[in-house]
C-alpha cells in the first residue's frame, strides 16, 4: 500500500508539486492521471526515492520512503519513463542482474527469472541481446525486470508509451494479473481509455495538485459528465480555477 | 560487498562485448604507445647513423678557385658537386628547397689566401630547414677545420708552436651509462603507459555515467534497493581493471617490441625485461584508480556520452602536466614529488629503466599517495552519485 502525504516538491522555481495527496491499496489498480507536466512523474520518483520530496511524506508499506529509502526500495518494482536495458546483455541477463541487486538468494535466482520470463511471455527472445528489440519487447523486459523480486507494490510510469494495440493489451492483461495477486499496482498515463480501461480508482493531477481522487464511476458523478474524457476535462478545468 | 561485485561482473561482461570498450583497451592503448615509439626510435636513429656514416653531397661554385680546399673536403667524406651558376641562382634553390645548402667561392680566393686577408667563403643556408641545418653544421665544421690548419701552418713557418692558439684544450666526459642515455629517451615511455592504462578505462567510465543517464537505464538501476555509493563503487573498480588489462598488455607488447628497435646502435641498452615489466606494472598500477575516478567524476557532470568523451580526453592529457614540467626542471627524484600522482610513477619507471636501484621509500610513498588521492576522487564521485541532479 503506497500512501502519499502533502507532498512538495520544486526545481528551483518550477513547482512540479504543490501538495499531492492520495492512497494506492493493495488489490487494485490506481491510475495517476493527469495532462503532460501536470507533475506525475516527479509524484513517482518521490516514491520510488529517485527525487527527495521538499516538504510531505510518503509510505510505502508503511515505510518512509525518506527516513529508509532503502527499505522503501525494496518493497517495490518501477518501470522508470523510457526505462532503458543494456544493449549489450541478453533479456535474461538484463533480468538477472537486477535479480542480483535486489540481494536475492542466488540459488533462487535463475528460477525466478524464470518464471518472469515465462509469465510474460518472452521466452522467444529471452536470450537475445536486447539490441535492436522492439520498443514492445522492451517493455516486457524492463518489465520483468522490474517484476522478478515479486515486489508488492509495483508503480509504472506511462507504460504503454511507445507500444501497438497488441502489446498494450496484453500489458493490461498483466496489469490485471497483478491485481489479482493483491499486488499494488500504481501506474501514470496521460491517456484516458487507458486508465478507464484498467484502474479501480483514479487521482487526476493537474498542475501539480490532486483534483479528484475517486472510482471512475465516482468521478461521472461529481462532474456530471458521463463520457470520463469531459469528466477529465472538467476535472482539471475545476483545479485551474481554485488557482 | 555483494551488490559491488555484482555491480563490477555485469560492467566487465558489458564492456568485453561492446566494441568500443575492447577496441580502445585492448587495442588503441596497448599499441599506439610501443608503435609510435619505435617509430619515433626508428627514425632518429637512422638520421643519426645517416648523417654520420654517409657522405654529404655539397654543390659548391667557384670550386676552380680553391682546389686544395676541394681536395680536404673530399678527404672528409664529403662530394663536391656542380653548384648552380652563380649566386644568385643558389640563393633562390636553397630559399625553393631544391638545395639544402650551396658554398660560394669567389673568384679572389687564392689571391686573398696568399695576402693573408681573411678570404670570404659563403655558405647559403636555411636556418628554418632543420635538414638543412645539419648539413651546414657539418661543412661550417669542415670549413673552420681546414681555416686552422692552415692558420697552424702559417704559425709553424714562422716558428711559432700552433700551440699557442690552443690556450685551452676542452675534453667533455660523459659520465652517463648507456642505460641512463636510453633513459632520456624513454622517459617518454611513461607517458605512453599511463596513456594506455587511461583509454582503457575511458570508455567504461563514460559508460557508467553519461551512457547509462542517456540510455535510460540510470533511473531503474537507482530505484533498486542498494546504496548508490555500492554502484558507483562497482563501476570504478571494473574501470580499474580494464585500466590494469590495458597496462599489462602495453607494457608487455613494449617488451616484445623493444627487441625490433635498433637502440644498441644510438648506444642504448634499455632495461625491460621480463623483472621490470611486472614491476612496472605494480608501480603503475595504483594510478589506475586515479584515472578511473576522475574520469567518472569527469563524466558525471556530463550531459551526454558525447560530451563526455570530449571532457574525459582532456583527462587523457592531465598526467602528461607534471612529467612534462619535470622533464623541462630536471628534477631528480625526491620523496615530496613522490605524493604526485603519474609524476611519482614517472620518476620510478624512468629510475627503473635505467636499471637504478629501486627506493621502497619513494615506492611506498608513490603507492599510498596515489592510493589515497584515488580514494578521495572516488568519494567525490560517491557524493555525487548522491545528487538529484544526476538524472539531468
Amino acid at each position: 500500500m503506497i500512501i502519499v502525504e502533502d507532498l512538495h516538491k520544486s526545481f528551483g522555481e518550477v513547482k512540479a508539486v504543490q501538495g499531492v495527496s492520495f492512497r494506492a491499496e493493495d488489490g487494485k489498480i490506481t491510475g495517476l492521471l493527469g495532462p503532460n507536466g501536470a507533475g506525475k512523474s516527479t509524484t513517482l520518483r518521490a516514491l520510488y526515492t529517485v527525487l527527495k520530496p521538499d516538504s510531505g511524506t510518503a509510505t510505502i508499506d508503511g515505510i518512509n520512503v525518506v527516513e529508509d529509502s532503502v527499505g522503501a526500495r525494496s518493497r517495490i518494482g518501477t518501470l522508470p519513463h523510457g526505462s532503458g536495458l543494456y544493449p549489450h546483455l541478453t533479456a535474461r541477463e538484463n533480468i538477472s542482474y537486477y535479480a542480483e541487486l535486489y540481494n536475492m538468494p542466488a540459488d533462487t535466482i535463475d528460477g525466478r527469472v524464470q518464471k518472469v520470463i515465462d509469465e510474460l511471455d518472452i521466452n522467444d527472445f529471452a536470450d537475445r541481446r536486447t539490441k535492436g528489440f522492439s520498443q514492445g519487447q522492451k517493455t516486457k523486459v524492463s518489465l520483468a525486470r522490474s517484476l522478478v523480486h515479486g515486489p508488492q507494490n509495483i508503480l509504472l510510469d506511462e507504460p504503454s508509451n511507445g507500444l501497438d494495440v497488441m502489446a498494450t493489451r496484453a500489458l493490461r492483461e498483466l496489469i490485471r494479473g497483478l491485481r489479482e495477486s493483491g499486488k499494488c499496482v500504481l501506474f501514470s498515463s496521460h491517456v484516458m481509455q487507458e486508465v478507464a480501461a484498467l484502474c479501480d480508482e483514479i487521482v487526476i493531477i493537474s498542475s501539480g495538485k490532486v483534483a479528484m481522487q475517486d472510482t471512475p464511476d465516482g468521478i461521472r458523478a461529481t462532474t456530471g459528465c458521463d463520457d470520463l474524457e469531459e469528466a477529465f476535462v472538467k476535472a482539471i478545468d475545476m483545479v485551474e480555477v481554485e488557482s | 560487498m555483494k551488490t559491488i561485485r555484482t555491480v563490477f561482473l555485469k560492467e566487465i561482461v558489458d564492456n568485453f562485448r561492446d566494441r568500443r570498450t575492447l577496441v580502445s583497451a585492448l587495442l588503441m592503448g596497448p599499441l599506439f604507445g610501443p608503435i609510435l615509439f619505435a617509430f619515433v626510435i626508428n627514425l632518429s636513429v637512422k638520421q643519426s647513423l645517416e648523417n654520420a656514416d654517409e657522405a654529404l653531397d655539397l654543390p659548391v661554385i667557384g670550386a676552380e678557385f680553391a682546389p686544395n680546399l676541394i681536395r680536404y673536403l673530399q678527404s672528409n667524406n664529403i662530394n663536391i658537386e656542380d653548384g648552380p651558376e652563380d649566386r644568385a641562382a643558389a640563393i633562390e634553390a636553397v630559399s625553393l628547397g631544391e638545395e639544402d645548402v650551396v658554398i660560394v667561392i669567389p673568384e679572389n680566393f687564392g689571391e686573398n689566401l696568399s695576402d693573408m686577408t681573411p678570404a670570404t667563403i659563403e655558405v647559403i643556408t636555411d636556418q628554418a630547414n632543420t635538414q638543412a641545418e645539419r648539413e651546414t653544421r657539418r661543412a661550417s665544421r669542415a670549413l673552420r677545420a681546414y681555416g686552422q690548419e692552415i692558420a697552424a701552418m702559417r704559425l709553424t713557418v714562422r716558428g711559432v708552436s700552433p700551440m699557442i692558439m690552443r690556450p685551452l684544450n676542452v675534453d667533455e666526459v660523459d659520465v652517463s651509462t648507456p642505460s641512463g642515455r636510453s633513459a632520456i629517451l624513454l622517459g617518454m615511455l611513461s607517458y605512453f603507459f599511463i596513456f594506455a592504462l587511461l583509454t582503457g578505462g575511458m570508455n567504461l567510465a563514460i559508460d557508467a555515467t553519461a551512457g547509462e543517464r542517456e540510455r535510460g537505464s540510470l533511473e531503474p538501476l537507482l530505484c533498486l534497493p542498494v546504496k548508490r555509493d555500492h554502484l558507483i563503487f562497482g563501476k570504478i573498480f571494473a574501470a580499474c581493471f580494464f585500466m590494469a588489462i590495458s597496462l599489462s598488455l602495453s607494457l608487455t607488447c613494449f617488451h616484445f617490441t623493444l627487441k625490433f628497435m635498433p637502440l644498441q646502435e644510438l648506444g642504448m641498452t634499455p632495461n625491460f625485461g621480463p623483472t621490470v615489466v611486472v614491476l612496472a606494472f605494480l608501480l603503475l598500477v595504483p594510478f589506475a584508480l586515479v584515472g578511473a575516478s576522475l574520469m567518472t567524476l569527469v563524466a558525471s557532470f556530463t550531459k551526454s556520452f558525447k560530451e563526455a568523451q570530449t571532457w574525459v580526453s582532456v583527462v587523457l592529457l592531465a598526467p602528461t602536466m607534471p612529467i612534462l614540467v619535470v622533464s623541462i626542471l630536471m628534477v631528480r627524484p625526491s620523496t615530496e614529488l613522490m605524493f604526485i600522482p603519474s609524476l611519482s610513477q614517472h620518476l620510478l619507471l624512468v629510475g627503473l629503466i635505467k636499471n637504478e636501484p629501486l627506493n621502497l621509500l619513494h615506492v611506498l610513498v608513490s603507492v599510498s599517495g596515489t592510493l589515497i588521492v584515488g580514494a578521495l576522487l572516488t568519494w567525490v564521485c560517491a557524493r555525487l552519485y548522491r545528487r538529484e541532479g544526476l538524472l539531468g
